[in-house]
């Protein structure tokens, strides 16, 4: 599972972006936080540690009774998304907080959870990357999935054998992004890479205390690029 | 604000707004910086444009020439910091926007009218 502290926020879409060495990074835009720490979590409590971090202003008439009350007792405003964030201590954080990109330095670390793209019913070649047969020099087999189970051995289809279905909207964490940039002005930050899902969708970033900050990286990735040309040359 | 201007945001810091106009079948000379060690120097590039794509700051442009006989293609991308600066060096007039022709000629069949600027 993971640990550690996050934001929730939108896909932008991607773009790129120049590094100090002239490169160009392909980052992937998010508009994270502000989220606002609606409820702690605590061992003695719970069982566990955690803070409860909410996103986007919800109108107070959309929002149920019951939780209206869970709003109103820690006194925020009504919230349209709720998460929980699992950490080892919650201890440092109150509720009423809130959180913005100021959280991530560039350099850092992160992971990021969403809901991949809906890909509706596909075949075995798409959904599980099934060579598929030849399309001519008279062949009949394309995209079918091919034998499932053979004959007399073993005579039956395993189970969770891999097989044509509903493919993508799912939960889909990618670890090891970094962050390129973060602008708490805009509230936006650019994370190095492709994260799950379309455009709009919501995502949540968590920091993974892992990553070097950005004053180590070009001096490290320079002496990497002159290596590597020196063997060619 | 709505998400494609967010990206517009995050894209306009580095755009290039110090570089000519310039388009297919225009002469170029492109100043590239070229790390070689701890040194930089600047290495000119001068060939016909090939095309260009637009696609905001990951737009790129394709210059050709021939190098001792042989064709060379160098695609850069427009807003790269890489470029020095670009000069235009001759306006050619030509009827199509990707010159992809070019490839199969050489020498006086590779020619491009000049642009008559009235």
């Amino acid at each position: 599972m993971q640990i550690g502290i996050g934001l929730l926020g939108r896909k932008v879409g991607m773009t790129q972006v120049f590094d100090e060495a002239g490169r160009a990074i392909p980052v992937t835009v998010v508009q994270a936080g502000p989220c606002t720490i609606v409820q702690k979590k605590t061992v003695d409590k719970d069982g566990y540690e955690a803070v409860q971090v909410g996103y986007l202003p919800a109108k107070p008439k959309r929002v149920s009774k019951p939780l209206g009350g869970h709003f109103g007792k820690v006194n925020v405003a009504p919230m349209r998304h709720l998460q929980e964030m699992r950490l080892h201590s919650a201890a440092e954080y109150q509720t009423g907080q809130t959180l913005t990109v100021d959280l991530f330095a560039p350099g850092e670390e992160v992971v990021v959870t969403g809901t991949s793209k809906g890909r509706g019913f596909q075949g075995g070649v798409k959904r599980w990357g099934y060579r598929g047969g030849a399309k001519s020099h008279g062949s009949m087999f394309h995209r079918a999935p091919g034998s499932i189970g053979a004959s007399s051995f073993p005579s039956k289809v395993f189970k969770g054998h891999r097989m044509p279905g509903r493919m993508g909207g799912v939960r889909v964490t990618v670890r090891g992004l970094h962050i390129v940039q973060s602008d708490p002005g805009r509230n936006l930050l650019l994370i190095r890479g492709a994260v799950p899902g379309p455009q709009g969708r919501l995502l949540a970033v968590r920091k993974t205390g892992k990553g070097t900050p950005v004053e180590s990286q070009p001096g490290a990735t320079d002496e990497k690029a002159a290596n590597a040309k020196g063997e060619r040359g | 604000m709505n998400i494609d201007s967010h990206i517009k945001s995050v894209e306009a810091p580095f755009l290039r707004t110090d570089l000519p106009s310039f388009g297919p079948g225009d002469t170029v000379r492109v100043y590239v910086r070229v790390r070689e060690g701890e040194k930089e120097r600047i290495q000119a590039f001068e060939g016909v444009i090939l095309r260009r794509r637009k696609a905001g700051l990951g737009s790129t442009f394709t210059v050709r020439k021939v190098s001792y006989g042989v064709g060379v293609e160098r695609t850069f991308p427009l807003h790269s910091p890489m470029i020095e600066r670009i000069e235009r060096q001759r306006a050619g007039r030509v009827r199509r926007a990707k010159l992809y022709y070019l490839r199969e000629r050489r020498g006086k069949a590779a020619r491009i009218r000049e642009k008559r600027t009235r």
